[in-house]
């Protein structure tokens, strides 16, 4: 069967657990691994795996070669320079880093919206564990308020996260809202440096009405979890949702009128193609980007068919 | 060496701050005024206020604050008339806006929190904080749980970002003694002239004023304490019994020890409906070195599931839980209630 070349622009470790996914999907082949240091160790890897690996950087790829998509997984500031390349190409790019240049996308919720859009963004790890949660909430009652606390080890905070924490929580305050459907969104983000390293955790809180149907909610957040274990496998919930009814310091929209909540415990294990399993925070980037290729790969191949 | 010309150590209360968990975020306008003024007339040169995690820490998981953080750093900002009002925020909670806001609003002190094996999070914020003009300190929290020269590396990340004061936050409140004289000492010889060192005690083993004395005499020149102890576990140092203490020993802090105590009995203690206490739980969060502002929040999860508090806390512990990570508490909650 045809599948639909890609080549993934950023040897690092992202890119390289990336490959791995890729290298087992039927529909995406890899064919190029694009770095800009000869002594990567993950140029060398690509290679082996029969890539073609460059230290030439974009300039090489798209002197040389059409790919049908591209996965950057470099810096959200050479994402930015290599995003209107890519476009004017015809190549669809699927952004990893925080660049945000083109429509959000979390696969459970949105994806068949922009399989045709000429760049998505991944928004953030957190934001790709949580989204689904609120919009499955919010898709049985109005969510004035949703809430998400991103727990993750700390050696898998890699230092772009580190220099530029605030784009982590604004981005994924945006995403719950425009994504996940609240009205207002807020993110938390916590790196833990416990040995051995905690797996990621996640917690997501909404602001529900007191006569909710909490059963109701309880189904919705159970199906949209096994959406996601679909292309994660390591996702999972902790528990069952808790629920608790509105005190005076619940919270609320106005004085008198306080919020009940839900509250989502998950937790990503990663599937530990190259990194770690606790770096269930990597894992579900690279996943939602594979996911997010074969929806593009799909429509590549079926106007080709 | 000294503070300045005039104080050996600058005591900075946190009563509206570390206090706010205490009364789980319900300071009001009013509180803040009361408090801000008797404390300012007995000489604190500076009080902290914030939501008790810090700016945009009024949320589902930290508990919503019943008026706006900023409202009560313009509301203190008003009423000081010497003292310098400061804030904290925490990286990955709060934002550089909340910085600028605070900023704008008349607060003077930037305080910014990390996890102490996470100090390169807040150099942003560092940045900014000092490019808008205000004063910086860094809180290594947690600090029990590294060594001195994990803590000193730690320490030199903030100070090269722009930290102009780097504490060593006790936030369990299990430090004892000479762990607290290490590791300042190893900051102070980490950072020399390129910043400060200061503590910041609770009272978890009973150990907030000692502790303080012997940070002072390992080279802090910032002390935190709450005025009645007024913080998260068993409460932080109490201002006043330090401010007695110091003076008996001859370190100047500039604070009047009459003016102090009365402060504490007339104004301070009937905002404090439930005062902290040294019992069960606050002593077991010492003991097991959890994170003080975890108490009611493990106190509410223990009533909801019907639960031991103690045990939520000892798997807090278990697990290594930082500062912040209160959302887990309540899966600890159902995970021990379905097992009984």
């Amino acid at each position: 069967m045809t599948k639909a070349t890609a080549a993934i622009v950023g040897s690092g470790n992202i890119g390289t657990d990336l490959m791995y996914k890729l290298l087992r999907s039927d529909i995406i082949e890899p064919r190029w691994m694009i770095g800009v240091d000869p002594d990567s160790p993950g140029l060398k890897r690509a290679a082996d795996h029969g890539l073609t690996a460059s230290a030439e950087g974009v300039d090489w790829l798209l002197s040389s070669a059409k790919p049908d998509l591209v996965f950057e997984a470099t810096s959200a500031y050479v994402h930015r320079e290599n995003a209107p390349r890519y476009a004017e190409l015809g190549i669809q790019a699927v952004d990893l880093t925080p660049a945000a240049i083109g429509p959000a996308v979390v696969p459970a919720v949105n994806l068949g919206q922009h399989t045709g859009a000429p760049n998505v963004s991944l928004i953030t790890c957190g934001g790709q564990a949580t989204i689904p949660v609120v919009y499955a909430v919010s898709r049985v009652v109005p969510v004035e308020y949703a809430e998400i606390v991103a727990s993750v080890a700390s050696p898998s905070a890699g230092p772009g996260t580190r220099a530029n924490i605030d784009e982590f929580t604004k981005t994924t305050a945006r995403g719950v809202e425009t994504i996940g459907g609240a009205q207002r969104g807020k993110a938390i983000i916590i790196l833990n440096p416990a040995e051995p390293p905690m797996l990621m955790q996640d917690t997501i809180f909404c602001a529900i009405p007191a006569d909710a149907d909490r059963d109701a909610i309880a189904a919705s957040v159970k199906e949209i979890a096994a959406d996601v274990a679909a292309y994660v496998p390591g996702y999972r919930l902790r528990t069952e949702p808790q629920f608790d009814d509105p005190t005076p310091m619940s919270g609320g929209s106005r004085p008198d009128k306080h919020w009940a909540r839900v509250a989502v415990f998950v937790e990503v294990e990663g599937a530990g193609d190259f990194l770690p399993p606790y770096s269930g925070n990597l894992d579900i980037m690279t996943a939602a980007a594979t996911r997010v290729g074969e929806g593009f790969a799909q429509r590549i191949l079926a106007e080709r068919a | 060496m000294s503070y300045s010309a005039e104080l050996d150590v600058r005591v900075t209360d946190s009563s509206l701050r570390d206090g706010s968990h205490a009364i789980r975020h319900q300071f009001t306008v009013e509180n803040v005024r009361a408090i801000v003024a008797s404390l300012d007339e007995a000489g604190v040169p500076v009080i902290e206020v914030t939501h008790g995690d810090g700016l945009g820490g009024s949320s589902f998981n930290y508990g919503f604050s019943a008026v706006p953080d900023q409202d009560l750093i313009s509301t203190a900002v008003g009423c000081a008339k010497r003292a310098k009002i400061a804030f904290l925020m925490l990286p990955g909670l709060g934002t550089t806006d909340d910085i600028r806001l605070a900023a704008a609003n008349g607060a003077s002190i930037c305080r910014i929190a990390t996890h102490c094996t996470e100090a390169d999070i807040s150099i942003q914020h560092f940045k900014v904080a000092r490019s808008i003009g205000l004063e910086t300190v860094g809180f290594l929290m947690m600090a029990h749980s590294q060594p001195p020269e994990v803590l000193a590396k730690q320490a030199r990340i903030m100070a090269d970002a722009g930290a102009q004061c780097v504490y060593v936050v006790d936030s369990a409140g299990s430090l004892i003694m000479d762990g607290v004289s290490d590791r300042i000492a190893a900051l102070v010889a980490e950072l020399g002239d390129d910043a400060q060192v200061g503590f910041h005690g609770h009272e978890n083993l009973g150990l907030g004023v000692a502790n303080s004395v012997l940070a002072a005499r390992a080279g802090a020149k910032q002390i935190d304490g709450s005025t009645r102890r007024f913080g998260a576990g068993a409460g932080n140092t109490p201002v006043e019994a330090f401010a007695a203490v110091t003076e008996r020993l001859g370190i100047k802090t500039g604070i009047d020890t009459l003016k102090i105590v009365d402060a504490a009995e007339d104004v301070v203690s009937p905002v404090l409906t439930n005062p902290p206490l040294l019992d069960r739980l606050s002593l077991t969060m010492g003991y097991a070195g959890v994170y003080s502002s975890f108490l009611k929040h493990a106190e509410i999860q223990a009533k909801k599931y019907g639960v031991s508090g103690a045990e939520i806390l000892i798997e807090a512990g278990r697990r290594k839980l930082v500062g912040g990570q209160e959302d887990q508490l309540i899966e600890i909650a159902v995970g021990l209630a379905q097992r009984k």
